[in-house]
């Protein structure tokens, strides 16, 4: 292959990041998020055991099911014995918690949240509404399916789910991870242009980059 | 040599093992307190492991990549210098004369680099952390350095080795009881040191959700971690050093149970002012520094200098 | 506060006054009086207070219906001002000169009903929904149901069920011979 091609192909392989202006184009990054594969099988597991143990939460509420957070980290369930703990800031948390329904507007700020997160990162859902819309299926603002936006990991069902529901999720969760099976980033990064597709279908205002490293 | 640099990665690697475990244990004692149950305490490694073995990791910039690396040389120069157990050849690492002063800067110098480093990340919380930060910390500089002078002057020597030694043979020639006031000041900077409760405005994980190190993330995080553990250590050996007549038995895991006891006495002093007392805004914390602590500093000089 | 309502009548033409509550009225005025009547109610009545702004949508009518509820602090009472205008091309008179913090009521229903206010300050940004580009989504000729499925994905396999007759079958199933089934709510 001529380098010219080379070239092209390069470019192409960059995102446009058509929502930004030329001045902010410059401060974005525009390389497209690749999949990941897995290190050597034992070291893998041993990390996957260590990525299971220590869930870091990315403590951003987006829906109603954000309220049954908290009296997971308060005495009654401490969710602190199962190495699970709080974090505030989507950069060092490796498990995002949809609460419930996400309006459109919220939609666009998990997925913001989400891209920021490192991988391996975990996506559990909770409550009906993230599954089918739940009592707002028919909302003009609500989204109903989850799963299209961002890949998902765990559902918790439940309008809302009870705190200890939520922790057998947590446990489900931990299962899947130490098996491997959890590989939502990958999914991600693989299907890249059928997620920002659907993303971009219902945020209108498109005025951030296409992937936020 | 080769023999000099094993001792020294066999003490790093037992400071760092102890400050993560100190962690552990007072998050488990935290959580007693609060009624629950608590993490486990080996959760602290977990985590770091955790966090080195993210699969992605955004650095951004040189200083950005720096800034965790500073903190842990910082973390690594303060360890370095300081005798852990008086008169073993194992821990005793690279203790000359004048230590004292270099230890002191190293303490300083991992800030500065973080703070370079967590400048970069770019997110507006960082600086405001950074700012509060390097203020607080310069403040509490100033009661340690008075009570640090008014050891020097006390024992006449910047030696640690020679300071520890001079506290030999029971425990009230320890500086303690030969020179309270400089200890009392000492202690007191130490609790802004330790950013337990009162003086944890920096990192306050309400308002400015982490502090400087908001952006950073996978193995950056993991130094941090690292080095929050090594570093504890260091200023806990430090302390127990220059005021609690140090760690000395002719046994050396005996010197290590009496260090660990020490130390975690020491601790816990910052942990029980931490659950006591609510949290200090900067300018509080600085003009708290700057009055009381720093007037005993100041007084212990003129008393040893003078009496 | 007999003497306010008698008081209105005299100077501007009210209809149905209406006493849901001792606390609670409901009166209906002109389009062209509201001004003068809200500024009245203001100055004069005591109602010193806009606790909210809000519309309905009467499309039966060909109206939207909007409310004004009103406070007097000291005879503790609400009063709520309806006013009827056009639906087609919706246009009010603003309000955030008497009460400045009308100006986000008047945002949110330029949003959700599409009724202007000329003047109100930054009435055109958007105040819920981001970028929404369709039929002002509070108006009921808007389906939001059709709107739903066509935008976002629906699961297959979802049913609805009347919680009501849900549960009797499921749990209640001796509820007709029970003692109590004579009883008003079941």
């Amino acid at each position: 292959m001529k380098k010219k091609d080379i070239n092209k192909i390069e470019q192409e392989m960059k995102l446009a990041n058509s929502g930004l202006s030329e001045k902010e184009k410059t401060l974005f990054s525009n390389a497209r998020p690749a999949p990941v594969k897995p290190l050597n099988k034992y070291l893998e597991k041993f990390l996957n055991w260590a990525r299971a143990e220590s869930l870091w939460i990315l403590g951003y509420g987006t829906g109603c099911g954000a309220i049954e957070l908290r009296p997971l980290m308060t005495s009654r369930f401490d969710i602190f014995r199962y190495g699970i703990a709080p974090r505030p800031t989507p950069r060092q948390s490796s498990v995002f918690i949809i609460g419930g329904y996400a309006s459109l507007k919220t939609i666009k700020r998990i997925v913001r949240s989400y891209e920021q997160m490192q991988g391996p990162k975990f996506v559990i859902a909770l409550g009906s509404c993230t599954i089918n819309g739940g009592m707002y299926y028919d909302s003009y603002y609500t989204i109903n399916r989850i799963d299209h936006y961002i890949p998902v990991d765990i559902y918790v069902a439940g309008c809302m789910p009870r705190p200890e529901s939520l922790i057998a999720g947590f446990d489900k969760l931990k299962e899947n991870i130490k098996a491997g099976e959890c590989d939502g980033m990958n999914r991600y990064a693989e299907n890249f242009d059928w997620y920002k597709n659907n993303q971009k279908k219902i945020i209108k205002d498109w005025d951030m980059p296409d992937y936020n490293w | 040599m080769i023999i000099k640099i094993t001792y020294a990665i066999i003490s790093v690697l037992v400071a760092i093992i102890y400050g993560l475990s100190l962690n552990g244990v007072v998050r488990k004692i935290y959580a007693r307190v609060h009624g629950r149950f608590g993490p486990p305490v080996w959760q602290p490694f977990v985590d770091i492991i955790k966090t080195h073995g993210k699969s992605v990791a955004i650095s951004h910039g040189i200083m950005y990549y720096l800034g965790p690396v500073f903190r842990l040389a910082g973390g690594l120069g303060t360890y370095l210098f300081i005798p852990v157990i008086f008169g073993s050849v194992v821990f005793s690492n690279f203790s000359m004369a004048g230590d004292l002063l270099l230890v002191m800067y190293f303490i300083f110098f991992g800030q500065l680099g973080m703070a370079l480093g967590a400048g970069e990340g770019g997110h507006p919380y960082s600086p405001i952390g950074i700012s509060r930060g390097l203020s607080q910390m310069t403040t509490f500089e100033v009661p340690f350095a008075l009570s640090v002078i008014a050891i020097a002057i006390q024992y006449n020597t910047l030696n640690i080795t020679t300071i520890v030694a001079a506290q030999q043979g029971g425990i009230l020639n320890w500086t303690l009881f030969t020179n309270p006031l400089a200890v009392v000041a000492a202690m007191i900077s130490m609790l802004g040191m330790n950013m337990h409760s009162p003086f944890s405005i920096v990192l306050a994980p309400q308002e400015i959700p982490i502090g400087p190190p908001i952006e950073m993330n996978s193995s950056f995080l993991a130094t941090l971690q690292t080095n929050r553990g090594l570093f504890g250590a260091a200023k806990l050996v430090l302390f127990m050093n220059l005021y609690f007549g140090g760690a000395a038995h002719p046994n050396i895991f005996v010197a290590l149970a009496i260090m660990i006891v020490k130390t975690f006495l020491i601790y816990m002093f910052s942990v029980f002012v931490g659950a006591a007392f609510p949290r200090f805004r900067p300018e509080q914390s600085m003009r708290f520094f700057l009055k009381w602590p720093t007037l005993i500093g100041i007084a212990a000089i003129i008393i040893v200098a003078y009496f | 506060m007999e003497e306010i309502l008698k008081e209105l009548k005299q100077r501007f033409s009210i209809k149905d006054p209406e006493k849901k509550r001792d606390d609670l009225h409901f009166v209906k005025i002109e389009k062209k009086d509201t001004i003068a009547v809200l500024t009245y109610l203001k100055h004069y009545g005591g109602f010193t207070h806009l606790a909210f702004l809000q519309a309905v949508d009467r499309i039966e009518d060909e109206k939207f219906q909007l409310t004004y509820m009103l406070y007097n602090y000291k005879l503790k009472i609400n009063l709520a001002v309806k006013v009827l205008i056009e639906r087609y091309q919706a246009e009010m008179t603003s309000i955030h000169k008497l009460w400045a913090h009308a100006w986000q009521y008047q945002r949110e229903l330029k949003e959700m009903f599409g009724i202007n206010f000329p003047g109100s300050p930054r009435v055109d940004e958007s105040f819920v929904l981001e970028g929404w580009s369709e039929k002002p989504p509070m108006r009921r000729d808007f389906d939001t149901l059709e709107y739903s499925t066509k935008t976002y994905y629906q699961r297959p396999g979802r049913s609805t069920n009347d919680p009501k007759k849900y549960m009797k079958k499921k749990l209640y199933k001796n509820f007709a011979k029970s003692p109590d089934n004579g009883r008003k709510n079941g």
